[in-house]
C-alpha cells in the first residue's frame, strides 16, 4: 500500500493525482454497493486494465498485496468461524478489499509524492477555519512517507549492533537506543527544514519578500 | 561579509563559545577542531540556526537574531548526515521543496530544478526514492538541495565525513567551483590547504587565525 511512486511514461501517470484519488473514491462507492463478487471482479478488472496502461510491473505490484490479503483473509476467515458466515461471504469481503487495496496501490505508484501532498493541502485547506494549518499537514504527510523507510533502515541498523554484542530479542535494548536515533534525527531535521527556508510560523501563508533570489 | 562581535553562547551550564569577535569575508573559510570545540556551534550561529546569548552576528549587515528568516535565505547549510535533510521521498520533488518553502512561482521551481539535476549530475536518478541512493548520492543530492536556493553563502557542517574517497573527491571539486562563499568546517585538512583562511577553535576560542598554512600546522601540533 505504502509503494513509493514508480516513474513511467503513461497516459495514468499524467492524470491529476485529485482525478486519481476520485476516481479511486467512485469505485470504492461501486464495489461496496454492488451485490456479491460483481463489484470485486469490476474493480480487479479496472485495476488490470491500470497497470497495463501504466506500463507497471505486475510482480512488484502483486507482491504488495501479498500481506494484506493474508491478513484480510485471516480476519475474515475467524469472523466466519466465529460469527457463523459463509464461506462464500468471506471469499467475496477478500476479494472487494483485495480490488481496493490494488488500485489505492497502482494509485500511489502512479502519482508523485508532491502531487499527492499539494492535493491534500488543498483539501485541509477546508478545514483552515477549524485551526487547521494546510501546510503543516501536508509536511508532516511527505515526512511520514519519507521516514519511513529511513526508520527500518535505523531499527536494523540497532537489531545488527544487539546482534554483534549478542543480544539476539530484547526489546529494551531495541527501543532505547532507537528511541535516541529517533529524536536526534528529529532534531537534526527540524534545523534542516529551517536551513533549507521552511518557516513554520510562515507555513501556507504568501511573502512577497521571500520570492527574491539571494544570489550575490 | 558575516560579522560577530563579543558572541557568547552556553548550552544550559556548559559554555561552547567565548567572546567571539570575527569578520568573516574571505571566499573559502575553514573552520578546524577537535570534538567539542564550538565549531559546529559556530557554524549553526552564521545562519541564524542559533541565537548567541550575548554578543550579535549579522550577515551582510543582518542581524540574525531579529532578521533569522532572511539571513536563513542568504546563508545554506549543510549537515553532514544527509539522511536527516533530504525531506521528500524522491530526487527531483526534494530538490524542489525549499523552493516551494520560499512560494517561487512554478515554472521557476522547475527551470531551476532542471538546472540543478543537470548541474550535479543527478538527473538520472530523478525519479528515485532517495532512501536507495548511496551515502555519496545522498551528499550530493543534500547540497544540491541547498545550492538550487542560490544562497550567497554556503556553509558546509563536515560535508566528508561520512565519505568514501571517490565520493569526498567529489564533494572537494564540487565546493572548489562554487561562486559563492563558502564556510567548511572539517577534521579534512587536505580540503582545506587552498582555503582563503582557516581558524582553529579549542574550548570555545580561536587559538590560531589565518592562511592555512600557517595555521593547519599550529593546529596539527596543538593535537600533539
Amino acid at each position: 500500500m505504502l509503494g513509493l511512486y514508480l516513474h513511467r511514461e503513461s497516459v495514468i501517470h499524467s492524470l491529476p493525482a485529485g482525478a486519481k484519488l476520485g476516481g479511486l473514491l467512485l469505485v470504492t462507492v461501486l464495489v461496496l454497493a454492488l451485490p456479491g463478487g460483481w463489484g470485486a471482479l469490476a474493480a480487479g478488472s479496472i485495476g488490470a486494465a491500470v497497470l497495463v496502461t501504466a506500463r507497471l510491473p505486475a510482480k512488484r505490484v502483486l507482491a504488495e498485496l501479498r500481506a494484506p490479503v493474508l491478513m484480510l483473509t485471516l480476519l475474515f476467515g475467524f469472523q466466519a468461524l466465529l460469527a457463523g458466515g459463509g464461506w462464500e461471504e468471506t471469499a467475496v469481503a477478500v476479494a472487494r478489499f483485495a480490488a481496493l487495496i490494488l488500485l489505492a496501490t497502482l494509485v500511489t505508484l502512479t502519482t508523485r509524492v508532491m502531487d499527492m501532498v499539494d492535493l491534500f493541502e488543498r483539501l485541509f485547506g477546508l478545514l483552515r477555519p477549524v485551526g487547521v494549518n494546510p501546510a503543516k499537514m501536508a509536511l508532516m504527510l511527505a515526512l511520514t512517507i519519507r521516514f519511513i523507510p529511513l526508520l527500518g533502515e535505523q531499527v536494523r541498523e540497532v537489531r545488527m549492533a544487539q546482534r554483534a554484542r549478542g543480544v539476539e530479542r530484547n526489546i529494551a535494548a531495541l527501543f532505547v537506543p532507537l528511541l535516541v536515533k529517533i529524536l536526534t534525527m528529529a532534531d537534526d531535521l527540524t534545523a534542516a527544514l529551517e536551513a533549507r527556508g521552511y518557516d513554520p510560523a510562515d507555513a501556507g501563508t504568501t511573502d512577497s519578500k521571500t520570492k527574491n533570489s539571494t544570489q550575490r | 561579509m558575516i560579522e560577530l562581535r563579543s558572541v557568547t553562547h552556553a548550552y544550559g551550564d556548559r559554555p561552547v563559545l567565548h567572546d567571539l569577535s570575527l569578520r568573516l569575508a574571505e571566499r573559502r573559510i575553514a573552520i578546524l577542531g577537535g570534538n567539542g570545540s564550538g565549531k559546529s556551534t559556530l557554524a549553526r550561529l552564521l545562519n541564524g540556526l542559533i541565537v548567541p546569548a550575548a554578543g550579535t552576528v549579522t550577515v551582510d549587515g543582518l542581524d540574525t537574531r531579529s532578521e533569522g528568516r532572511a539571513v536563513r535565505q542568504r546563508v545554506g547549510f549543510v549537515f553532514q548526515n544527509p539522511d536527516t535533510q533530504i525531506v521528500y521521498p524522491t530526487v527531483e520533488e526534494d530538490l524542489a521543496f525549499g523552493l516551494k518553502a520560499r512560494k517561487l512561482p512554478k515554472d521557476e521551481i522547475a527551470r531551476r530544478v532542471a538546472g540543478a539535476l543537470e548541474r550535479y549530475g543527478l538527473d538520472r536518478y530523478r525519479h528515485q526514492p532517495a532512501h536507495q541512493m548511496s551515502g555519496g548520492e545522498k551528499q550530493l543530492l543534500a547540497i544540491a538541495g541547498v545550492l538550487v536556493l542560490e544562497p550567497a553563502y554556503v556553509i558546509f557542517d563536515e560535508p566528508t565525513t561520512l565519505l568514501d574517497l571517490r565520493n569526498r573527491r567529489k564533494v572537494i571539486e564540487l565546493l572548489r567551483g562554487l561562486p559563492q562563499t563558502v564556510i567548511v568546517v572539517t577534521h579534512d585538512l587536505d580540503m582545506v590547504k587552498d582555503f582563503d583562511r582557516a581558524l582553529v577553535l579549542e574550548n570555545g576560542r580561536v587559538v590560531a587565525d589565518g592562511p592555512p598554512a600557517e595555521t593547519v600546522p599550529a593546529y596539527i601540533e596543538r593535537l600533539g
